[in-house]
């Protein structure tokens, strides 16, 4: 399982919303424009996000001798040798639209099956992005990552105390189940006015680095609320002059914050594979 | 070998009773449910260790079923909080609502918060350190005010932290507790929270209700496509589960700058937003909620929002949902209406 993967990261959090999905497009990018072949598994799967972010929702996963072929995001590699694969349930639907109402024992194998039978082509980085929680899915994903060794954890919350009570939640979990934290992310950390230049903390600000220090865990940086972002995701469909995804990130007020954040990642990734000190 | 599923606080919260047969080992990929009438005869149960039990075990509708029904008996009405994506504000919204109903002394409210792994209400309602009291006739919920009584794992756990690491079954049988053995009393309205997505807890909730009668669901959403498709998808479970959808209501719509005052869209709603949902999926569009910084704050520190801010944008936003709501359950536009007094 995964014998063609380098590194497995998990982007967890026990809120829903708080931008799961949208750091780990963003960690996605910026790993890519770093140089680093990455892919992306999606395994919310009653409300996958990842091909809509990366606009790949109209390609379908091909059925390979061995397993199925990961969906390639943008064209071309970047120059540097970085490239994007995804897969998730939201390929395999008839209707965007549709429902995936399942039980537990169905996602359980679902999950399985995601993390054995993808065929990823020599990967730097797996991403594994999550849903909200501490249940089935969470757990078959633990109990499967048994056997590889897993990097760890990026544990994503937004500010304020309603979110943070359940992403302790999730920390907790992870202790449990022996999983390494390698950072805490605060999403949705301040919105700078676009007329005014003021900053508002319209989710509060600062409970993710408190929450990082009370339970010793590294805080790998917070990331302001930008709608340009969700705009650039949302429109590639429209924009017609070539400029890959990988590029047009680079523009993004957020690209320099990720940076920082991948940095960190890198530096606690790449060290000693399997160290447990911090 | 260390076990995922490590029971948190089983004397505080009881075994799931019912229908379900004990298991001996997980259940296998396809299958059919041990309760099912297929249990232990399907082609995925071969080879499966609990072939025997679920063969064996007796079968026939779930004898609680009863039990909720008369516990859910004494109920009006009793509403769903859905949504398919995470974070949009069900729990925000379920405690407005509550509140709002709640500013009538006579009207009588419950709040079930069925998101077994994320509990929000108890803190969002300022009740986050109580813990629940049972007595002969069940579990006694936890009273916010005299006319507001909320019920919620959070209040199970014996540190406030503690992750509630349980697959489907067993959050399926707490669920099935909170109408089963709670002690609501007469209400007038039941507001049920839901986690986000179409699964284990949704189908349960349903299947618990069907025979009780549930007036219907709000679907909350946030304006981006992004939460769209998600909660597109959570219609469409209401269709297949034959739930009926009272409305959409849109939240963090629009965000005025406390400063300048001016007016900028945080989550763009670069498809239409919920109003178009609404119109594409032919139900009503129950209104929008404009995001306030205070509403968050509130949430955090457990007060109602209502009563710090009763000017606010927001409130009038939700209040003129409220109304909606109201009209699409077929009631007067506000309990304290003098039509009402009346009648009495």
């Amino acid at each position: 399982m995964l014998e063609n993967v380098k590194h497995v990261v998990l982007v967890l959090s026990g809120k829903g919303g708080v931008g799961k999905s949208s750091v780990t497009v963003q960690l996605a990018l910026t790993l890519a424009r770093a140089g680093k072949r990455v892919g992306v598994l999606d395994i919310d799967l009653t409300g996958p996000n990842i091909p809509r972010m990366f606009n790949v929702e109209e390609k379908k996963v091909h059925q390979a001798p061995g397993g199925w072929i990961p969906v390639k995001v943008g064209d071309t590699n970047s120059t540097n040798g970085g490239s994007i694969e995804c897969m998730s349930l939201g390929f395999l639907l008839r209707d965007r639209g549709d429902s995936v109402v399942w039980r537990g024992p169905k996602k359980t194998a679902m999950v399985k099956q995601f993390l054995t039978d993808v065929l990823w082509k020599d990967i730097d980085y797996l991403l594994v992005d999550t849903p909200p929680g501490t249940s089935d899915e969470h757990i078959s994903l633990a109990e499967q990552l048994r056997s590889v060794s897993t990097d760890g954890a990026v544990i994503v919350t937004t500010p304020q105390a309603i979110s943070t009570a359940d992403v302790r939640k999730e920390l907790n979990f992870c202790k449990k189940v022996g999983l390494d934290i390698l950072g805490v992310v605060e999403n949705m950390s301040g919105f700078v006015c676009p007329h005014c230049s003021t900053c508002t903390n319209v989710f509060s600000s600062g409970g993710g680095a408190v929450m990082a220090e009370q339970f010793g865990v590294d805080f790998f940086g917070a990331v302001p609320i930008d709608p340009a972002l969700n705009l650039m995701l949302e429109r590639q469909k429209e924009t017609t002059d070539g400029v890959e995804l990988l590029e047009r990130y680079g523009e993004s007020k957020l690209c320099p914050v990720f940076v920082g954040i991948v940095e960190k990642l890198l530096a606690k990734t790449e060290k000693v594979v399997g160290n447990g000190s911090g | 070998m260390i076990t995922l599923e490590v029971p948190v606080a089983s004397e505080d919260v009881p075994q799931p009773s019912g229908a379900a047969p004990k298991l001996v080992a997980p259940e296998p990929e396809h299958c059919p449910g041990p309760e099912s009438q297929q249990a232990g005869k399907m082609d995925a149960c071969a080879g499966c260790p609990n072939q025997q039990i679920c063969a064996t075990a007796p079968k026939g509708p779930d004898p609680d079923i009863p039990l909720i029904q008369a516990r859910m008996a004494t109920i009006a009405h009793k509403i769903l909080i859905l949504s398919g994506k995470g974070g949009v504000g069900k729990s925000t919204f379920t405690s407005m609502l509550a509140y709002a109903f709640a500013q009538s002394p006579t009207t009588q409210v419950g709040v079930c918060d069925i998101d077994i792994c994320g509990p929000s209400i108890p803190r969002m309602m300022g009740a986050e350190n109580e813990s629940i009291h049972s007595s002969s006739s069940g579990w006694s919920p936890v009273y916010i005010a005299d006319n507001l009584g909320v019920m919620s794992i959070q209040f199970m756990l014996p540190n406030q932290d503690d992750a509630i690491i349980w697959r489907g079954p067993k959050k399926n049988g707490l669920i099935k507790q909170f109408l089963k053995d709670v002690e609501w009393g007469d209400l007038d309205f039941l507001l049920i929270d839901t986690p986000p997505g179409t699964s284990d807890e949704h189908l349960s909730i349903n299947s618990y209700l069907k025979g009780s009668g549930v007036d219907g669901a709000v679907v909350v959403t946030t304006p981006q496509e992004v939460s769209l498709l998600d909660v597109r998808k959570e219609i469409d479970f209401c269709r297949k589960a034959g739930i009926k959808v009272l409305g959409i209501v849109e939240n963090m719509s629009g965000f005025v700058c406390p400063n300048c005052e001016g007016e900028s869209q945080i989550f763009h709603a670069t498809t239409g937003g919920g109003r178009a949902l609404a119109a594409e999926m032919g139900i009503p569009f129950l209104g929008a909620v404009p995001l306030d910084p205070r509403i968050g704050i509130a949430c955090d520190y457990g007060e109602g929002f209502f009563d710090a801010y009763p000017e606010s944008p927001a409130c009038e936003g939700l209040m003129n949902i409220i109304k909606g709501l109201r009209g699409q359950m077929g009631l007067p536009p506000s309990e304290d209406g003098v039509e009402e007094m009346d009648e009495s």
